[in-house]
């Protein structure tokens, strides 16, 4: 200890103190402070770039589960559509055809009615003609019968045997 | 915490391990050769004398110095040779005194500035008479001697010279050292810092210097601080732990400057990480501290000075463990090469060598181990500065 104390020396000791702080603040100054930095900086960088590859693994993850659902959706919705339009051709068709079907009913049924009374007018229209032709031969059949007078008698004979008949 | 505690018990046993095997390897070196030297004592007495050279070389290694010495040799004609150059030595003695550390001719010569003389002690300036005189107190010893600053034959190597001393702020080489680390890192980091204004990636130095940046930041200063706070300390955190990483890793080339083994600098890192703690501390450290929650009001107040002196404590013993790992380092291994000059014969010096070898090594590691911990212990006092009640 004593031997110690008799080497320690003053003026290296201040020199010591001198030339090191003022080599600390240098560095600090020159050294250490922009090395720090950039190796901080760096290693935030690096840090930065894995997590955005990171988020962007995620994300092209998610862009890819978004698309399949998507495209789930899009061909569900096709599908519905699809379906829906199905729906509403059947819908119409069978619309259209019902409508036909009371339509064609309702016109068969003009159709008939008309028929009806067209067969009616005709059916009065010949029985006036057939009475009028019949009155016409009668008429001329009368007249030609009605020349003599024992054929008038005849008639008058056979028409009162009719009527008996009657 | 669990972590700290972890590393700690960890480096602990590691630690504990391989200086057993190092004291044990030392002592049988050792011990041997001190038996070769009863041996031969008989016949000469040079083993002693190159033991003692070795030890004074080695003491003299570990000390600070006033000049830049790469190396020194003798020559044949016994005059020793330095290479390497003289620094400024600045002086506070009735005035700032400046002047070339060549002036004392390696310890060798008095220095004469402005009138005053000054000699070199052990590596300590004296001011002293135009002869270079030291005195010396008679607490050491009987009676009261005087002795060439220069002398070869000390008596009593223990005793305090009573010489004034002046206030020494030179620039020593463990300074110029300091400086030249310090620039290096400047330069080293604010490349690596102006780098990422081009680039985001990290090229050429800061691939190695970003890691252990990031090091220090995720495994020192976050899990210690915790996540909100631990910014502010790092700019401290990072420029403790690679200044003392560098400057230790430094010390063992052959260039062979020792800062960190210097009590002074040690004082002065873990006197920095004291007033950063104590700055930092919150209102549930100090109660903590003087009036600690959950024990009863009488080991409160027993609680009080032993947690107060803790806080002394925990900056000190960084100071301890800093210096002593690295001193005992640079001694064991530079004992162990000393071996080499004094076995002299065909087995020592292999030995020696893959000793040192092994050591060095190991010493690497101590380097990056003594850095980690310094700032790891750091990390941990603030983090306990700032830490929230959690009760």
């Amino acid at each position: 200890m004593e031997k110690l104390l008799e080497q320690f020396s003053l003026g290296l000791f201040v020199w010591q103190l001198v030339l090191f702080i003022g080599l600390l603040l240098l560095l600090r100054k020159f050294a250490w402070k922009p090395i720090l930095n950039a190796v901080e900086k760096r290693e935030e960088g690096i840090k930065d770039a894995l997590e955005a590859a990171e988020a962007a693994k995620k994300e092209m993850q998610n862009v890819t589960a978004d698309s399949e659902k998507l495209l789930k959706e899009a061909r569900a919705e096709r599908d519905a559509m699809l379906k829906e339009a199905r729906e509403i051709k059947e819908g119409i068709v069978s619309e259209a055809k019902a409508q036909a079907q009371t339509e064609g009913d309702k016109m068969i049924k003009q159709a008939q009615a008309a028929i009806e009374a067209e067969k009616k007018a005709a059916v009065a229209d010949i029985k006036a003609q057939v009475a009028s032709l019949s009155l016409e031969i009668a008429e001329k059949v009368i007249k030609e019968e009605l020349s003599d007078k024992k054929k008038q008698l005849k008639m008058v004979d056979d028409m009162l045997g009719d009527i008996k008949l009657n | 915490m669990h972590q700290f505690f972890r590393t700690l018990s960890c480096s602990d046993m590691r630690y504990s391990f391989l200086s057993k095997i190092f004291v044990a390897v030392f002592i049988l070196t050792t011990g041997f050769v001190s038996a070769q030297g009863h041996e031969e004592e008989a016949h000469e007495t040079g083993a002693h004398d190159l033991k003692t050279e070795i030890k004074e070389y080695i003491d003299h290694h570990l000390l600070d110095s006033y000049d830049f010495t790469l190396f020194s040799y003798t020559t044949d004609e016994g005059e020793h040779k330095y290479i390497g150059f003289p620094l400024p030595v600045i002086l506070w003695d009735n005035g700032l005194k400046v002047f070339s550390s060549s002036k004392f001719e390696h310890g060798e010569a008095v220095a004469e500035v402005d009138g005053s003389y000054y000699a070199l002690y052990h590596n300590k300036i004296y001011k002293t008479d135009s002869e270079g005189t030291i005195n010396f107190g008679a607490h050491h010893d009987e009676d009261t001697h005087t002795e060439d600053a220069f002398g070869e034959n000390l008596v009593v190597e223990e005793a305090h010279p009573t010489n004034e001393k002046p206030l020494d702020f030179s620039i020593t080489k463990n300074v110029v050292f300091i400086a030249l680390v310090g620039l290096l890192m400047f330069l080293m980091f604010r490349s690596v810092a102006n780098n990422y204004k081009k680039s985001h990636l990290p090229k050429g130095l800061g691939r190695v210097l970003e890691p252990l940046v990031v090091f220090v930041r995720d495994e020192i200063a976050v899990p210690n601080i915790g996540e909100h706070k631990y910014k502010k300390y790092m700019s401290y955190l990072l420029t403790v732990f690679f200044f003392v990483w560098i400057i230790n890793l430094l010390g063992l080339t052959p260039l062979g400057v020792n800062v960190t083994n210097n009590i002074a600098v040690t004082f002065a890192l873990a006197l920095i990480t004291y007033f950063i703690t104590t700055f930092s501390g919150n209102k549930n450290y100090w109660k903590h501290i003087f009036w600690m929650p959950g024990v009863p009001v009488p080991m409160k107040i027993i609680l009080a000075p032993i947690e107060l002196l803790g806080t002394f404590i925990k900056p000190f013993s960084l100071m301890i463990r800093l210096y002593a790992n690295i001193t005992a380092g640079h001694v064991v291994l530079m004992s162990i090469i000393g071996l080499m000059f004094i076995f002299k014969n065909w087995i020592g010096s292999p030995l020696s060598f893959a000793l040192a070898f092994a050591l060095s090594l190991l010493e690497l590691l101590v380097a990056a181990l003594q850095a980690y911990i310094f700032t790891m212990l750091s990390a941990l006092y603030f983090g306990m500065a700032v830490e929230e009640d959690h009760h």
